[in-house]
């Protein structure tokens, strides 16, 4: 029993522990969960499609962790991602011929640009100007949907350039294409972060910005970087998002990723106001969050309802997260939990 | 004089962005013109009375655009689909409204969870409450409602308003009332300024912070039945983004986010300054209109930057005042 509950007290057990049970649940009661076949050379199964469809959520969770590390929040991800696809679509053209107006990279690059621009407004308003991140990423989320459908000009463009198709639909060894980029950002980011006193410096800025400040960290620094980070991840799910449909639609892109990611996060562990962050339990988060949403497809309730049951496990995990909460209920495990 | 330049400020930016759209467009400048602003924003202007209660406290709502949904949907099904008279229909909708904003209040406030996340949760829940009811749209087609959406109150003969104006001005000038002169409005005031002072006071904060929820949830219901008079039809996808905009003609209004200072007057200036750019895309024509998002957006910034200014100014200042 000791051995258990130190199990729990290890932050990943949670999340891994919800994955299973829907896991679980999906065994028992959807047919054909878990096979897996080999098809068109790669493999396919419904396991796969969950974690190709979470690729884009998973980006944007690995941003916005740091982003809720330093205690703030970033609600203006969907709106970039809308803005990036909107960019790589406008510039590769929809040519009917399939050729691209300019090569893939420039227009990879200039769209990730835009991104990370749109990062660092952010990260200024936040970090220079000192605004409260909700209202200041407000802003953009606002004026991005916007610059987003003034990009388009309003109008959903179509591309027809076959080879940009693999980011988004393609299959490498096997897997979705997308899985690579995805752990490929994770393991920069672990890296950085763990292997180097940068991810002590963002959560000791979540924890206490001043003492951080006093401590001799540069707070406004890494807070600006945060949001840039944050930005440009927004911008590679963009391009994902937009190779995966291979159109952008400014208006629709993007819609309601921000609250799918930040549930992630804090499906993953990471606490809203800020400190210690787990990027591995965002990886989680964002698969339970696709997971669930499959599960309800697949048992046929319809797309918006959906959102109901999203809106119950949000409550739940909120509750499960609040201290006087689990005080209230579980009286013991309250009181074992240091104050915090 | 001090204390209300941003109010100024808000009002100056309306009268400038109206004079400008007067001086530039034929037929600008008209009583109708304005008559029509209100007539169009009378929605938002409800909604953003409940939303500045709320940020005034420091916290936030993110459930309005969607319990205005709700209101639609519950509204037009009440009436179309099950028969139910007008009367009953509003004090249904509205109780359910109501109802949400306390249930969200009394979580945040109890288990002492972060207002962005609850109620974002109540975004949730009563967008899919919405598509529960019905995916498609519900037209109105009962009498009293079309008496509402297509009466014209002559305004001493300049030009007209409809009843939803006059339910929104009602409940502004209510809203000023109660924020200025009554005990709850100052202990809202108090909860912003600083909730742990407002505590040791003795002031009701508790009851306090449920019943701004509770008000907003009631705005947002309300502001639900002002607009199936404006459109005559329910629909689930109705009130997205709404909210945002709420927030931003809050924050255009003087309000500070922070909390603790801003008032009901502003928000009004906020609404009509809203209006305004959108008239102003409309005319001009050419422009997509997607601009006004872009506008509102940099509006907002402008607005944000001007108050960090004040605070840190006034923040310079107290430091000089401290004695050696």
């Amino acid at each position: 029993m000791l051995h258990l509950r130190n199990l729990a007290r290890h932050k990943i057990f949670w999340p891994l522990a919800s994955l299973a049970a829907l896991m679980v649940f999906n065994l028992f009661f959807t047919p054909n969960f878990f096979s897996i076949e080999i098809k068109q050379g790669h493999l396919y199964g419904n396991v796969i499609d969950i974690i190709k469809n979470a690729t884009p959520i998973m980006i944007l969770a690995i941003g916005l962790t740091l982003v809720i590390a330093t205690k703030g929040i970033d609600i203006s991800v969907g709106s970039v991602v809308a803005i990036s696809a909107g960019f790589v679509a406008m510039m590769l053209g929809g040519a009917v011929d399939g050729a691209p107006a300019v090569p893939y990279a420039v227009a990879i690059i200039a769209a990730l640009g835009i991104a990370s621009i749109a990062g660092m407004w952010n990260g200024m308003l936040v970090s220079w100007i000192g605004m409260q991140p909700i209202i200041a990423t407000l802003i953009l989320l606002v004026a991005g949907r916007g610059i987003a459908m003034v990009t388009t000009n309003a109008q959903i463009i179509w591309l027809y350039t076959k080879p940009f198709a693999v980011l988004g639909q393609g299959y490498f060894l096997g897997l979705p294409v997308s899985i690579f980029v995805v752990a490929g950002l994770l393991g920069l980011t672990m890296f950085v972060t763990r292997k180097t006193a940068l991810g002590l410096f963002v959560e000791s800025v979540g924890i206490n910005p001043v003492a951080a400040r006093f401590a001799g960290i540069g707070a406004k620094n890494i807070i600006f970087a945060v949001y840039t980070f944050c930005g440009f991840c927004a911008g590679i799910a963009g391009i994902i998002v937009c190779s995966t449909v291979m159109s952008a639609d400014g208006n629709n892109a993007g819609q309601g990723y921000e609250m799918s990611a930040i549930l992630a996060v804090v499906l993953g562990g990471t606490s809203l106001s800020g400190g210690k962050f787990y990027l591995v339990g965002s990886m989680v988060g964002s698969l339970i969050v696709q997971t669930l949403t499959t599960t309800i497809y697949a048992f046929g309730v319809p797309p918006e309802l959906a959102q109901l049951v999203i809106a119950l496990v949000v409550l739940a995990v909120s509750l499960m997260q609040s201290h006087k909460f689990r005080t209230m209920v579980f009286g013991f495990f309250g009181q074992r939990e240091s104050a915090l | 004089m001090r204390k209300n330049i941003s109010l100024f400020i808000t009002l100056g930016l309306f009268i400038l962005m109206f004079g400008a759209g007067s001086v530039m467009f034929r037929g600008f400048f008209s009583m109708q013109n304005f008559f029509n602003l209100l007539i169009d924003n009378s929605y938002l202007l409800i909604l953003a009375v409940g939303m500045t209660f709320v940020i005034i406290s420091g916290g936030i709502d993110l459930s309005v655009g969607s319990v205005l949904a709700l209101s639609t949907m519950l509204a037009s099904s009440l009436l179309e689909k099950s028969g139910w008279n007008p009367v009953a229909v509003i004090a249904t909708v509205i109780l359910v409204g109501t109802t949400l904003g306390f249930s969200m209040g009394y979580i945040i406030h109890t288990y002492e969870l972060p207002p962005f996340i609850i109620t974002l949760a109540g975004l949730y829940l009563a967008r899919g409450l919405c598509y529960v009811i019905s995916i498609d749209t519900i037209a109105i087609s009962n009498p009293f409602w079309q008496l509402a959406a297509r009466s014209q109150i002559s305004i001493l003969g300049t030009g007209f308003i409809s009843p939803s104006v006059m339910i929104a001005i009602v409940l502004v000038a209510s809203g000023i009332f109660v924020s200025r002169y009554t005990r709850f409005g100052r202990t809202v005031y108090a909860i912003g300024g600083n909730e742990q002072s407002a505590l040791l006071m003795g002031l009701p904060v508790a009851r306090t912070k449920i019943l701004i929820y509770m008000l907003s949830g009631f705005c947002s219901s309300l502001a639900g039945i002002v607009f199936t008079f404006y459109t005559l039809s329910g629909y689930a996808l109705n009130g997205r983004g709404m909210e945002m905009d709420a927030i931003a003609t809050v924050v255009i209004g003087g309000t500070l986010l922070t909390g603790g200072v801003g008032g009901i007057l502003g928000t009004v200036f906020g609404v009509l300054v809203y209006g305004t750019i959108q008239v102003l895309i409309m005319f001009q024509g050419t422009l997509n209109a997607w601009w006004t998002r872009i506008v509102i957006g940099f509006l907002v910034f402008l607005f944000c930057l001007f108050q960090r200014i004040m605070e840190t100014r006034k923040g310079a200042k107290k430091k000089v005042v401290v004695p050696a």
